[in-house]
């Protein structure tokens, strides 16, 4: 038994069957990041005034990783014309650029997410709040305890408010030294991950989401590429829609993260 | 009446024969337990892999019912039977129940939280474990191929693979009862911030199951619509396709844009209780008193978006594959064709694209706003309009035909007035002034129960009658299939229908005490006290339940014994149908048909003139019928 039109298009739609199934495969994930997105606006539209933080996320990191992401978009699609040619010494060559590049992103994102993990906003006894990235623990700290100290390359602010817009005057004027507090003196302490507030739940979900996405498609790519390439000999056609189609998701993915890009770190 | 017939290229070299198939991909030749049914990638034996887990289910979530039912009727009561083997379970959520000199235990009841992780496990598992499956997964996969005549399903390892994670989030979903805490207790909505709040790990596996569970439809919605699309044989033009496969197209398409939104929420929600995230948890939070501690500025009500963005689309998935069922089940009983096909299609079509923007009316208590609630009221109304169209055309199919009485048609037939009571009694939920009475009482539980269980049961009912012949080329018997029929007929009335009156009464839904300490700290005789005869209705109901129970057992037997003993069928087309899924072999083979089909004519061609039987399939090439081909009645 042969399912029909697995590698040929069917006359009267005009399309084979995986590139059908990967666009609506597409339009589900469109509505499962839509939701994602929506709650986004919900939480930002609902938060207390002044509360929405700016300008938390590394604009440089983040465009060096926009500019990874469309460069493989572009050797994604080369790959799948040389496969259309039936070059296979160039398929190898862009798609091993593809994966490259989507390692790297990857490792960029992880680079941020520990930049993120490692910062500490810390409410002091005395209504006030240091802020910074965590330098050295001494060994008997213990928050429970109240005993040691912990030092932070940060700065102290008033108002929990003024941590909010990073691209303020005010902000960009502050100088950060190292502190050194005496776990006494510390009321609460928290990194920035997801449960610091509703800016960094969304900003770890979806990005989390999108890197998941990201691995996915390498691990996908990286499959045709080494072992699944021996299709190339038996059944070119059939293995450059393949290749196709898994361009198709990449397209996908990228295009998540042209919209993640200005959502999350340029508003 | 003959229409060209498109030029493809053939798909199949060779006719498919029985039993032995060398077919290229994986050519074994006699396959062992496992490669046969376990990881089949045959639509068909997937099919039925579906139904029976989905059958399983529904049992399960019945008992579940039973269960609350004694609860409500006789609150705090040691249950009867199953108290012991509950306790072993479930421990202290079932506790002791000691006798009047408070020193042996006579016996263990249902504690609260017992029935609330009961309530929100009947509901999940009653829709997303046992009539979705049943209606879309197992009798789409089985039928929708073979009546568009396709050799499988476009993608049939995605489909073995949509069974796996269907399987695996039923697991899951089962195992929480297992752990300490028990299962999800905030009802099969699951609302933030209640579901968070809830110290019990259930709900992590609740999300987890849910989420391999649209992970399954998901891939069913891909596969289905794509084989509709691309596996159509030749000459299955789109208004050429049964009714039944319009259902199921439109219901692919349901799962496939709804079901995200709810990952999306379910993900948000996972990572409110797994990472402490606050998306769904306001601002001063309390929980038992205390301020929790959590960062707050999430929003409630995104959680209610995001789940009805879902669960309003979902009752049409409940609903639409079984008007396929019953509209197929009516045309070939009534022996003519069906009234209105093509206003039964642009109907699905609008229904579909309309239960994307009515979910707020399960919301109007939540102070979203007039305006929403508004307009939310309106499209609820105009959604009513395309689904009354629909069960007009059935009605009126009905006029006019020499009408066979069979056990299918029993069940169709008992389907339009049952879903009939269900739909209208809809009305006065959508109207946002009637809603905030009726809102969270029995009479909403009513409603949609007669909507899904004489309404969708019946017609997967009716579904399982009608193809169990080419399933297993015999019979289910018509004696044992009457008597269910009508014994599920009475007691299904007697258990949904007094619902309505103590709903009207106000009787709240989630009462694990049917409501006494409710009735008892009213003032007697006021206006909105609970009347004696509310809580006696507990009583009758409870007893027609378990009645309702034993009328399937019949069914069950039915469909066990049949597979072996039941009168065999003496033809490929034993009820004389017209449809492609009847012109294969019985049951069919790996590839299905003989020849390849080229379809000639509309799916609903019975008793046309000018020729010698009363039905002429799609495929039949235009020439007088020859003699045999009349239907074994």
């Amino acid at each position: 038994m042969e399912i029909p039109y697995t590698i040929e298009n069917r006359p009267d739609t005009g399309i084979y069957n995986a590139k059908l199934g990967i666009w609506l495969f597409l339009a589900s994930e469109v509505m499962l990041f839509g939701g994602l997105f929506s709650a986004y606006v919900l939480l930002r539209v609902g938060a207390e005034p002044g509360m929405w933080p700016h300008g938390w996320l590394n604009v440089t990191l983040g465009t060096l990783n926009t500019l990874l992401l469309a460069l493989s978009a572009i050797t994604t699609l080369l790959a799948w014309a040389a496969c259309k040619v039936r070059d296979f010494g160039k398929f190898k060559f862009f798609h091993a650029f593809t994966i490259l590049l989507a390692l790297t992103f990857l490792g960029i994102k992880s680079y941020e997410y520990r930049d993120k993990l490692i910062h500490y906003e810390i409410q002091l006894t005395n209504g006030k709040f240091a802020d910074g990235h965590l330098r050295e623990e001494s060994k008997d700290f213990d928050l429970v305890k109240k005993t040691g100290t912990v030092t932070i390359e940060g700065h102290i602010v008033e108002d929990r408010k003024e941590l909010m817009d990073l691209r303020s005057p005010e902000a960009q004027a502050a100088k950060h030294e190292e502190i050194t507090i005496a776990a006494t003196d510390i009321k609460k302490m928290g990194n920035y991950g997801p449960r610091h507030n509703t800016f960094t739940a969304i900003y770890f979900t979806l990005t989390g989401l999108h890197a998941l996405h990201i691995l996915g498609g390498t691990l996908v790519i990286f499959y045709f590429w080494g072992p699944g390439s021996r299709m190339f000999k038996t059944d070119p056609e059939r293995f450059t829609n393949r290749v196709e189609v898994s361009g198709l998701f990449w397209h996908f993915v990228d295009l998540v993260w042209i919209f993640l890009f200005p959502v999350l770190y340029l508003t | 009446m003959q229409a060209s017939v498109q030029q493809f290229p053939p798909f199949r070299e060779a006719p498919a024969t029985r039993g032995h198939d060398n077919h290229g991909g994986h050519g074994q030749h006699e396959p062992n337990f496992f490669s046969k049914y376990i990881f089949s990638t045959d639509h068909k034996v997937i099919g039925i892999q579906y139904g029976f887990m989905a059958l399983c289910f529904m049992l399960f979530g019945f008992f579940l019912m039973l269960l609350m039912r004694w609860q409500i009727a006789h609150p705090g009561m040691p249950l009867p039977a199953f108290g012991s083997l509950l306790h072993s379970v479930v421990g202290d959520m079932a506790p002791g129940v000691k006798d009047a000199a408070g020193k042996i235990i006579i016996g263990y009841a249902i504690s609260p939280e017992l029935y609330n992780s009961f309530g929100a496990m009947h509901g999940t598992i009653m829709v997303f474990l046992g009539v979705v499956p049943l209606a879309f997964a197992a009798f789409g996969n089985y039928v929708v191929p073979l009546m568009i005549g396709a050799p499988d399903m476009c993608f049939p390892r995605i489909n073995m693979a949509s069974f796996h994670a269907f399987f695996l989030g039923g697991v899951v979903m089962l195992v929480s009862f297992f752990i300490p805490g028990g299962a999800a207790q905030a009802g099969w909505t699951s609302y933030s911030p209640l579901a968070t709040t809830i110290p019990t790990h259930g709900q992590a596996f609740w999300l987890v199951g849910m989420v391999l569970l649209i992970t399954s439809s998901l891939l069913g919605a891909v596969n289905f619509i794509a084989t509709i699309i691309q596996l159509r044989a030749p000459g299955m033009t789109w208004m050429r396709m049964p009714f039944f496969v319009w259902a199921q197209f439109v219901t692919a398409f349901i799962l496939l844009l709804a079901f995200p939104p709810l990952e999306a929420a379910g993900i948000l929600q996972l990572m409110d209780n797994v990472a402490h995230t606050s998306f769904f948890l306001p601002t001063g939070l309390a929980v038992g008193g205390q301020l929790a501690d959590v960062s707050g500025g999430g929003s409630p009500l995104l959680w209610q978006h995001l789940f009805w963005f879902l669960g309003h689309p979902e009752v049409y998935v409940l609903i639409l594959p079984a008007m396929g069922i019953v509209a197929e089940v009516i045309a070939n009983n009534t022996r003519k064709p069906l009234w209105g096909y093509k206003s039964l299609v642009y109907s699905a079509l609008f229904v579909g694209f309309l239960s994307f923007i009515v979910w707020a009316h399960h919301m109007y208590m939540t102070g979203m706003g007039q305006k929403i609630a508004t307009f939310f009221q309106a499209t609820t109304m105009i959604i009513s309009i395309p689904s009354v169209i629909i069960l007009t055309c059935m009605f009126l199919s009905l006029w006019g035909g020499s009408i066979r009485i069979n056990t299918p048609m029993l069940f169709a037939l008992g389907f339009l007035p049952m879903f009939g009571i269900g739909g209208l009694t809809g009305l006065p939920l959508g109207l946002a002034a009637a809603d905030l009475y009726l809102h969270d009482t029995y009479y909403i539980i009513a409603h949609f129960h007669y909507v899904v269980a004489p309404g969708t049961i019946f017609a997967l009912f009716a579904g399982v009658y009608f193809w169990f012949p080419k399933m297993t080329g015999r019979r289910m018997d018509e004696f044992w299939g009457r008597v269910h029929f009508w014994c599920s007929l009475v007691f299904m009335n007697i258990v949904f229908m007094p619902m309505f009156a103590q709903g009207i009464k106000g009787m709240l839904r989630r009462m694990s005490d049917g409501g006494v300490n409710y009735a008892a700290a009213r003032v007697p005789g006021a206006i909105d006290a609970l009347p004696g005869t509310v809580m006696q209705m507990n009583g009758w109901i409870l007893w027609a339940a378990i009645a309702l129970g034993i009328a399937q057992i019949p069914f069950i037997i039915n469909l066990f014994w049949s597979i072996n003993h039941g009168e065999k069928v003496h033809s490929d087309n034993p009820w004389g149908a017209t449809t492609l899924d009847w012109q294969t072999p019985t049951p069919p083979p790996h590839g299905n048909f003989a020849h390849e089909p080229h379809v000639i004519r509309g799916p609903y061609e019975y008793s046309q003139p000018g020729h010698a039987a009363d039905f002429t399939p799609q495929d039949e090439p235009e020439r007088p019928a020859a003699p045999g081909t009349q239907p074994a009645r």
